[in-house]
């Protein structure tokens, strides 16, 4: 039976000749991750032993990924005591791949597992955290869980009840104009899907500007897939994948590389045409509601974000850097810019680009989620606006019920950090 | 089943943002975070911080209920005070951490209900027994009713991981 990228990797992962949509797996699990949220999974998995004569003992510690990054450093005393008792936990558990604060390993969940070599094509990577769809772009089956299930997961070392989703094969061909980038292109996506479009379902990528794209932008596309419902987004594997993972992740050894079979079945088709694209953005409060940026230009903007899981990574930082060179960020209007990780911050660095972004009058945050989700660092007042490159733009999502979220690309961000308003990166010199 | 008055009546693609804010997210124990259930609906977290919301009551929503973050707060906070949110459906990780923690839900796609509605949950239905009219409830596959029947994930885990080491509770 003809099987589509997912399908044939849920195959291979549970050792059967083939599987069907609506299917009902216990699935292996490869890399399990958990962030702040993984004092909760602790009080759960602690639960599941209670009353029993087993000590709690996870899986296998070297298959568990604990990355702080939504409240660091911590911002209250309860945060920080999560973080001791998780850190307790990580080291009575021999966990390995942990992710304390600190600015040589740290950064965001998301950046921190791709970029050490921790994501492989073929996987079957789990998280608790709705975002953990991006990990798909190195062709992992990758899905955001809640915490009791990650409990289930380091107790049994399976997730059960995996239902086979149907698949949303996404094809795009031709070049991305200048100034339109993969995020332009997912929200033009999620704006066609509708929010719960994907629901219950993969978003499978497909096409030439695919094969074209680096790796950082199929993190884009991934990342918020999720963002049309998607359980999962995958680019699947092909050269660039193996770039990546061999130059900038380190990965040694064999890599398996499945590909869809080209007369798979899809549940929908959508075929996309790069070349016609113009920056997009998702205007307040469902990311959904993408319009091409004619429609909101001249916006006045109190606050600009970029960085977090979906664009904050060295090339996306590039493009802020490279356009406020030597220029300033207008009066009235406030630049953060949080690199998604560590290591990207030091590359930022190193290239100058930190330099170029501060003396523009940005102001240059230690990587972390905080602002994205209003819990840590640059909430908005009563009536702000703000525009980010980041993945939500939910009724209270920046810590302010009474503000508005507008997100876009960083080459928006940037050319909207030069005038204060929302301005097409096309129209900028 | 059980027999409620509609006390919140919601639109399409309500997010865990609305259901339990962000800024909450540093409370983690289901015995903590009903507190800031809606947090940013000051009315009805009020209400429900006084009491006023009595155990059985409906919460009823249009598509797509719980989309965004995979925040496990969002289905415990209304478990704590033990409200059935029905809904034409539901986003995927919020319906599976509902099941796991066991917040009531159902899946009705043609719910038809305003707030202070009485509704009565028998047969395979939701009646609205001001209107009088009745919607069918879509089932949940065998494998997830399975864990809803146990008592939620952790009994259901507890028992399995028991079963393939050999031993007995």
């Amino acid at each position: 039976m003809a099987m589509t990228y997912v399908q044939k990797l849920l195959a291979r992962a549970c050792d059967k000749d083939s599987v069907a949509t609506g299917d009902i797996l216990e699935l292996p699990v490869h890399l399990a991750m958990s962030h702040e949220n993984a004092a909760l999974v602790i009080n759960q998995f602690n639960e599941i032993y209670r009353g029993t004569s087993r000590e709690p003992s996870v899986w296998d510690p070297d298959r568990i990924a604990i990355i702080f990054d939504h409240r660091v450093p911590a911002e209250s005393s309860k945060t920080a005591t999560n973080h001791k008792k998780t850190r307790g936990f990580v080291q009575q558990q021999g966990i390995s791949k942990f992710h304390d604060v600190r600015g040589d390993v740290g950064g965001i969940c998301h950046q921190i597992l791709p970029e050490n070599g921790y994501v492989r094509p073929g996987q079957i990577l789990v998280g608790t955290d709705s975002h953990t769809t991006t990990h798909g772009a190195l062709g992992a089956f990758a899905f955001g869980i809640g915490a009791t299930e990650m409990a289930a997961v380091w107790a049994l070392g399976s997730i059960l009840n995996v239902e086979v989703p149907g698949t949303i094969k996404v094809v795009v061909n031709g070049q991305l104009p200048d100034g339109v980038y993969a995020k332009d292109l997912i929200l033009h996506v999620i704006g066609t899907l509708s929010a719960e479009g994907a629901n219950f379902k993969v978003i499978e990528f497909h096409g030439e500007t695919i094969s074209n794209l680096p790796t950082s932008g199929r993190l884009v596309l991934c990342n918020m897939s999720v963002e049309a419902g998607a359980t999962a987004g995958v680019v699947p594997p092909d050269e660039e994948t193996v770039r990546y993972l061999r130059d900038e992740a380190g990965v040694e050894g064999e890599l398996e590389l499945l590909a869809a079979d080209t007369d798979a079945e899809y549940d929908r088709v959508v075929e996309i045409d790069a070349a016609q694209l113009g920056p997009q953005i998702a205007c307040p409060h469902t990311v959904d509601n993408v319009k091409p940026i004619d429609g909101v230009k001249g916006k006045k903007i109190n606050q600009i974000v970029v960085g977090s899981c979906t664009n904050g990574r060295l090339d996306d930082i590039e493009i802020v850097a490279r356009t406020l060179r030597g220029k300033q960020v207008a009066e009235g209007t406030r630049l953060l810019v949080f690199p998604a990780s560590w290591r990207i911050y030091t590359d930022a660095m190193d290239a100058g680009y930190l330099g170029d972004l501060i003396k523009a009058g940005a102001v240059v945050c230690n990587p972390g989620c905080g602002p994205c989700l209003g819990i840590h660092q640059g909430a908005l007042g009563d009536d702000e606006v703000a525009l980010a490159t980041t993945n939500r733009n939910f009724k209270g999502r920046m810590g302010n019920p009474g503000a508005e979220v507008f997100l876009c690309s960083p080459a928006v961000a940037a050319a909207s950090a030069l005038s204060g308003v929302i301005t097409d990166p096309r129209e900028v010199n | 089943m059980s027999k409620g008055k509609v006390v919140l009546k919601l639109a399409n693609d309500i997010s865990t943002d609305i259901i339990y804010p962000g800024r909450f997210m540093a409370t983690v124990l289901p015995t903590e975070t009903p507190q800031f259930a809606f947090a940013d609906d000051k009315a009805f977290n009020q209400l429900l911080n006084e009491g006023g919301v009595p155990a059985g009551s409906f919460i009823v929503a249009g598509d797509n209920f719980g989309c965004g973050s995979s925040r496990e707060q969002a289905a415990s906070c209304i478990k704590g005070y033990d409200i059935t949110v029905v809904a034409r459906n539901f986003a995927r990780i919020f319906l599976q951490n509902s099941i796991n923690v066991g917040l009531q839900m159902i899946i009705c796609p043609d719910i038809n209900a305003a707030e202070g509605d009485e509704l009565e949950v028998r047969e395979n239905k939701v009646w609205n027994l001001a209107s009088g009219e009745s919607f069918d409830i879509q089932p949940l596959p065998a494998a997830r009713q399975a864990i809803i029947d146990a008592g939620g994930l952790i009994p259901y885990t507890r028992k399995l991981m028991l079963e393939r080491a050999g031993q007995a509770l």
